[in-house]
């Protein structure tokens, strides 16, 4: 081990604001010898972020070329946008678009609200063991995998035993529906899916949020005559508008992400045409037919979108003069 | 009671109040009733479930179910596949997280921004479904265990948390230890580990649930049924695409309790997360809220 350079015990490594001395290629190896131990706790994970994040990014290259695998990325023929156009003038766009922005409009619209809702009610409960034992059990779902969620579906909807099923037939009577195979039912069940799985551990950062608020607010309001109504509007609702905002940025932009898994369970050969949505059309277009050219344009296209989302959203909060997530 | 004057015990108020516990209260039932009729269903005999409409205990109680998803090759290797592809991935994904976190909280280090911001822009953009499908399969993982372990390695959340975690502790131990001769690798871990007990804790709780609960990967990658996970078997018994008879073929066997499977098999998949769920409890919250501070 050679310290010749500067011994690590004199100089600690926190204290690297030195004024750059030599030339700059000397101080680089010299950094590098130096925090060696850093690298080499840093190479491993790095090494994983290059191979499985940034060379499937060089893969996408495959989006504007006719890739056959057995010529590889570099050998496959470029065919610029010929892929984007299929799939602009194809006959599945208009549809996988519809599908998925309706599912991403009823999300905002039934399933982005819920945990805001449900976390001011819990938080107006004033019987502490309660509030308690509710939260433990409405978090328990989000835990368990979208097949286990599935499943359920399956088993309280189906048209053969599930308890739902039969219940509602019992009450309206007429012919036996099967919800889980159905195409109408399949927008109404992702939603009731999310509902049931993600409100509760929704809930976690607004009431965060709402266990920040100072109390003395509260107390203030009261000596000034504020009933329990008012309290809410004026000081408990504002207090969580920030964090609504960033969950809306962080919402947005991900409405063209549909939940493969989720979507991709519940699809069923009835439901193909309302449930096809950009994320399995390309597991359908890519894996079952190999088509990994077409397929890695639809992701791309999806892709692009998403950044534009992500950056839109936080510009748009910034403008609006709340505090933007970069 | 009365002693306190509370300004706002008006009779809407109050109203409110008990509106409010029955609706949380039904809320919570609502969450949980699924759970428990399935696993009462799971022990209960074939007329029961397809005659009685609904029901939290079954009137005979029966684990003839249990024992045989348990005599069966195909579904012990698959909770087999599942228990050690979750363990065994959960170490590596704690590895990475950990080695990789602990140089990114280093201000000082030189380098250091330009992998923040590659690893920042992963939650950003990403090569998609196809290019890592591609990637994994030129790695030669296809049909390996280790293609279910190895593309998820770090979740670049879990890593920003962790590295938040690590600037938050004391700098003042980890210079005493330089001070007295420790180079930073023995800094890690003699120091700054030991003081993550928490931390490892939630989310080593948090990686094995991702991978238990992981369905995509053994989709994309998985082609051997030999090699499937509980959540394939649990998908291709009772999802609503499910290819059920395909799947009661391999279990090659003549009778079997086929409703009631459905349900055992849905339980057994869940009963490792419900029970590891008070402990999850305990962190995970932290771990999101640790999760939302902002760099």
């Amino acid at each position: 081990m050679a310290t010749d350079l500067v011994p690590e015990v004199v100089q600690p490594a926190a204290n690297s604001s030195r004024p750059a001395t030599g030339p700059r290629r000397r101080r680089r190896t010299h950094n590098l010898w130096r925090y060696r131990w850093l690298y080499l706790l840093l190479l491993p994970g790095l090494a994983y972020f290059l191979l499985f994040k940034y060379l499937p990014m060089y893969g996408l290259t495959i989006a504007f070329k006719d890739y056959v695998p057995f010529l590889g990325y570099s050998g496959s023929e470029w065919v610029g946008l010929k892929h984007f156009q299929e799939l602009f003038t194809g006959p599945d766009f208009g549809r996988l678009m519809f599908n998925t922005l309706l599912l991403a409009v009823l999300t905002v619209v039934f399933v982005f609200p819920a945990p805001i809702v449900v976390a001011l009610l819990l938080n107006e409960l004033r019987v502490n063991v309660l509030k308690r034992s509710v939260q433990s059990l409405v978090y328990i779902p989000h835990f368990l995998s979208w097949t286990i969620v599935a499943s359920l579906t399956y088993l309280l909807f189906s048209v053969d035993f599930g308890v739902i099923a039969n219940w509602i037939h019992g009450l309206v009577g007429g012919q036996k529906t099967d919800y889980v195979a159905q195409a109408d039912w399949f927008r109404p069940l992702i939603v009731l899916q999310l509902l049931w799985k993600q409100t509760g551990w929704g809930t976690i950062i607004y009431l965060a949020a709402l266990a920040g608020v100072d109390s003395q607010l509260y107390e203030a309001a009261r000596v000034d005559g504020a009933g329990r109504w008012r309290q809410f509007w004026h000081i408990t609702l504002p207090a969580i508008r920030p964090t609504i905002v960033v969950m809306a940025i962080l919402t947005s932009g991900h409405l063209m992400d549909s939940g493969f898994e989720q979507i991709w369970l519940m699809t069923t050969s009835l439901n193909r045409d309302v449930a096809d949505v950009f994320d399995t059309f390309v597991y359908y277009i890519g894996i079952t037919q190999g088509s990994f050219s077409y397929a890695t344009a639809v992701g791309l296209f999806k892709g692009v979108i998403g950044v534009v989302l992500i950056f839109g959203s936080n510009f748009l909060a910034k403008r609006m003069g709340q505090r933007g997530l970069f | 009671m009365k002693q306190r004057v509370r300004y706002y015990d008006s009779v809407g108020s109050r109203v409110f109040d008990v509106l409010n516990v029955v609706l949380l209260s039904g809320l919570a039932i609502v969450t949980v009733l699924p759970l428990l009729y399935v696993l009462a269903g799971s022990f209960a005999t074939e007329s029961e479930i397809s005659s009685r409409p609904f029901f939290l205990w079954p009137h005979k109680f029966v684990t003839d179910t249990y024992h045989y998803i348990f005599s069966t090759d195909t579904f012990v290797r698959a909770l087999l596949t599942t228990v050690g592809v979750t363990a065994v991935g959960t170490v590596i994904q704690l590895l990475l997280t950990l080695t990789m976190a602990y140089p990114l909280a280093k201000k000082f280090l030189p380098g250091r921004a330009l992998v923040l911001n590659l690893v920042i822009f992963t939650l950003v953009f990403s090569g998609g479904m196809i290019p890592t499908y591609l990637v994994v399969r030129d790695l030669g993982l296809l049909d390996s265990y280790w293609a279910l372990m190895l593309p998820l390695a770090i979740n670049p959340f879990y890593l920003i948390v962790v590295k938040s975690f690590f600037q938050e502790l004391p700098e003042a131990l980890e210079e005493a230890a330089r001070i007295d001769g420790c180079n930073e690798l023995n800094v890690f871990l003699r120091i700054v580990l030991p003081l993550s007990k928490p931390i490892i804790a939630t989310f080593s709780l948090f990686y094995a649930v991702g991978i238990w609960n992981d369905y995509m990967s053994p989709l994309l990658y998985i082609d051997d049924s030999k090699k499937w996970t509980l959540q394939m078997i649990v998908r291709q018994l009772t999802a609503a695409n499910a290819d059920s008879a395909n799947v009661l073929q391999q279990l090659e066997t003549v009778t079997f309790p086929e409703q009631g499977l459905k349900f055992a098999v849905v339980v057994v998949a869940t009963l490792p997360i419900l029970f590891f769920y008070p402990f999850l409890q305990k962190h995970f919250a932290k771990g999101v809220l640790i999760g939302s501070v902002k760099e």
